[in-house]
């Protein structure tokens, strides 16, 4: 009883904090809701007139929407990159931060099933893959795993921060026992999640420039540098604007792992553009729509280039120890990083898979308006969850908030982000 | 959707908790009210929203769909639809061929299915589209065209493959699809509920065949050129948002008829009948003609052939 009502002083408690805060807080608020409205306009629209809105076709019958989805479950994924060197090896410098990085994932998440909600012609039938209630075709479609697994990760990190947030509301040290098990399950999890993800395209002999064994590699070697770097430049801002202590060795460290895994993707996509193009047999027509064009259209062209030069700028910054350890060059490094796996996972991914289609014909398919402000609308929804949960998390974090503190919010500093 | 007017919108003028019985209804009910604000509310009917699987109907529930589908129809379209649910014939197989050495490209066999099957006339849904291919490079998509267009055919230097869901033995579709709206049935045919499928394509990134189409907008089927006889399987009006593929004319081939494209076909290109039955007409192509499958190397085992017949 003593813990369900101080659960509920800590709901009350979190409402209070995420309403309360500076102007600059309340200007970022009102902006991604503004972005919100006008993704909910976009897909009103779709909703009314189908998924003909959007520049989708039955060649190319995947777009935008299942790019940014495939981007987002691996930032979803890449959290395990701060808690695998922080439970595993018991690296102190990390610990506060994982927390940061399953917030984000929680937030990759929510964005992940926005999108795939978005992209169904049917969302008033969205029961229908619920198990149980509809009729989940399990084990045999990947899709189906996918639904289970991604709410699982969702689950979990969800039950994880909200558990260690309560803990230190309630002035509690956090049962070991029950955490730790369940941070080291997330581990497997979470690459399970891209992994599920990359099969879903994996398995389709169908279309031959997903079905490669090294897919699912792919994807965890490129999630594991994108992830990261939103991570590091967050936290940057994060000790700019809040109390939080976030050591220079931990964002060090962290960019050294993204060197790492950089470099392995860099290894697999040559790996799999050498296969394709040294052998040259009639599958090459994908990779050939991709980097170069294919009977005159080279709408990817340019995007592909840009995706491979970023991440190759990227990987000698991060390579290099005087460059990692320069905030300037860091950032800059961030930035290539994302920019390169957000146009090879998102349109670089689906697009070639599906141009040429599996009777030759090439279609050029490029997001409508509707997709793009839809896909906004999304990614608000994701920036203000992480907004939110930061908001309420961190004086938290620090103690400032609490359930002896938290009755007396007068004395609190003001939280601005 | 349908434009029939609904009695009552979900979750408008009834609460929910008055639905009872089983776990799935009242589990449907709840997301009721969600699904209503999704689709703008007002064209999606109770019963049309918590209408379970195709295949785990029971034989009345089967009935009450049928006969509110036709209601349907008839308030959209002004004029009787009969939408069939004829079973399977056992001891047979649907199986196809189709003689490369004759097929002129003519097309007529397209026309003739969107008939046939009320496809949406705009924007126009095909399930057949006819390859015009080389002759120097034989049986190769990245030399097809689809879209060729000149006064007369058959072109000189070319030939024409028509492609259409080879109703696969092992369907890459079936099997993908996250809740089971699409099955092959006894007799070969791969069909979908349409009043199921959730619309993900995922079966159309699946098809090797480009066999599967889904419907992008609203279908606009003219009610002067509705063909009323339909089955629910097949080609009854489809709604928006939702994958539809040729089913060898399941309304007519569970009769006896002929699918469509095989009645139109003007150079007798296209031949169907009883894979089971020794005597039947595909049977004697397939153990006498030259035959070959469409990628046949994905091991998706089409019960649709390609021959030359002379």
């Amino acid at each position: 009883m003593f813990t369900l009502r101080n659960f509920s002083g800590f709901l009350s408690g979190t409402l209070r904090l995420i309403t309360k805060g500076g102007r600059l807080y309340y200007a970022w608020v009102g902006f991604l809701l503004l972005l919100i409205a006008i993704g909910a306009g976009a897909y009103i629209g779709q909703l009314k007139d189908g998924l003909i809105v959007t520049k989708m076709r039955d060649q190319v019958s995947w777009g935008f929407y299942i790019g940014n989805f495939t981007f987002l479950v691996g930032v979803a994924a890449a959290a395990i990159m701060l808690v695998i060197p922080a439970y595993i090896y018991d690296w102190e410098p990390i610990k506060e931060i994982t927390i940061l990085g399953e917030m984000l994932a929680i937030s990759a998440l929510i964005m992940c099933l926005g999108f795939v909600m978005v992209d169904i012609g049917r969302p008033d039938r969205f029961w229908h893959i619920i198990p149980l209630v509809g009729r989940l075709n399990w084990p045999q479609s990947m899709l189906a795993w996918d639904v289970i697994v991604l709410n699982l990760y969702l689950l979990l990190n969800w039950f994880v921060v909200t558990y260690l947030l309560f803990c230190a509301y309630t002035e509690r040290h956090y049962v070991k026992k029950l955490v730790l098990p369940l941070v080291l399950l997330s581990i497997p999890m979470a690459v399970s999640i891209h992994t599920v993800t990359a099969y879903l395209y994996n398995g389709l002999a169908a279309r031959p420039f997903w079905n490669s064994a090294i897919l699912a590699p792919r994807f965890l070697a490129s999630a594991f540098c994108s992830g990261p770097a939103i991570l590091l430049i967050l936290l940057q801002v994060l000790r700019k604007t809040t109390k939080l202590t976030i050591k220079d060795e931990a964002i060090f460290k962290v960019a050294e792992l993204m060197a790492y895994t950089m470099g392995f993707n860099l290894f697999l996509t040559a790996a799999e553009a050498f296969k394709e193009l040294y052998s040259g047999t009639e599958h090459m027509v994908y990779f050939q729509y991709l980097l170069f064009g294919l009977k005159g259209h080279t709408t990817l062209v340019p995007y592909a280039w840009a995706s491979i030069l970023c991440g190759l700028v990227a990987f000698i910054l991060f390579l290099v120890p005087r460059t990692r350890t320069n905030w300037v060059t860091l950032n800059i490094g961030c930035v290539l990083i994302y920019a390169s796996v957000y146009i090879e996972k998102g349109m670089g991914l689906i697009i070639p898979g599906l141009t040429p289609d599996v009777l030759g014909d090439i279609y050029v398919y490029r997001p409508s308006f509707t997709e793009i402000a839809v896909a906004a609308g999304i990614f608000a929804i994701g920036f203000l969850a992480f907004t939110l949960m930061l908001k309420a998390a961190v004086p938290m974090m620090l103690g400032e908030f609490t359930i002896t503190k938290g009755r007396t919010p007068v004395e609190a500093p003001p939280q601005e982000i | 959707m349908t434009d029939h007017k609904p009695e009552c919108p979900i979750g408008g003028c009834e609460p929910p908790a008055t639905i009872g019985g089983t776990r799935r209804e009242f589990l449907g009910a709840a997301t009721a009210a969600m699904a209503t604000a999704l689709t703008g509310c007002g064209t999606l009917s109770k019963e049309e929203f918590l209408q379970h699987n195709f295949r785990e109907l029971s034989k009345q529930e089967v009935l009450d769909v049928i006969a509110r589908l036709e209601k349907e129809y008839q308030a959209k379209y002004g004029r009787e639809v009969k939408v069939a649910n004829t079973p399977a014939i056992p001891g047979v197989i649907f199986g196809y061929a189709l003689d490369l050495s004759r097929c002129i490209g003519c097309r007529r066999c397209v026309h003739a299915c969107v008939k046939e099957n009320n496809q949406s006339r705009d924007p126009e849904i095909q399930w057949i589209r006819v390859l015009q291919m080389d002759k120097e490079e034989g049986v190769n998509v990245q030399h097809a065209d689809a879209y060729y267009n000149p006064e007369e055919v058959p072109q000189e230097g070319h030939f024409y493959m028509p492609v259409q869901c080879q109703q696969c033995k092992k369907p890459p579709c079936t099997k993908v699809c996250p809740v089971g709206a699409t099955w092959r049935d006894k007799d070969g045919i791969v069909v979908v509920d349409y009043n199921w499928c959730i619309g993900c394509r995922y079966c159309m990134a699946a098809c090797p065949y480009g066999a599967r189409h889904f419907n992008w907008g609203e279908p606009h089927l003219p009610a002067d050129e509705v063909n009323p006889k339909t089955h629910y399987l097949g080609n009854r009006p489809r709604p928006k948002g939702v994958v539809e593929k040729c089913t060898f004319c399941i309304q007519r081939t569970r009769n006896g008829q002929y699918p469509a494209c095989v009645e139109i076909c003007p150079t007798g290109s296209r031949k169907f009948g009883n894979l089971l039955d020794k005597d039947s007409e595909i049977r004697y192509i397939l153990e006498n003609k030259r035959v070959f499958k469409f990628k046949e190397d994905l091991n998706t085992q089409p019960n649709f052939f390609y021959f030359y017949g002379v």
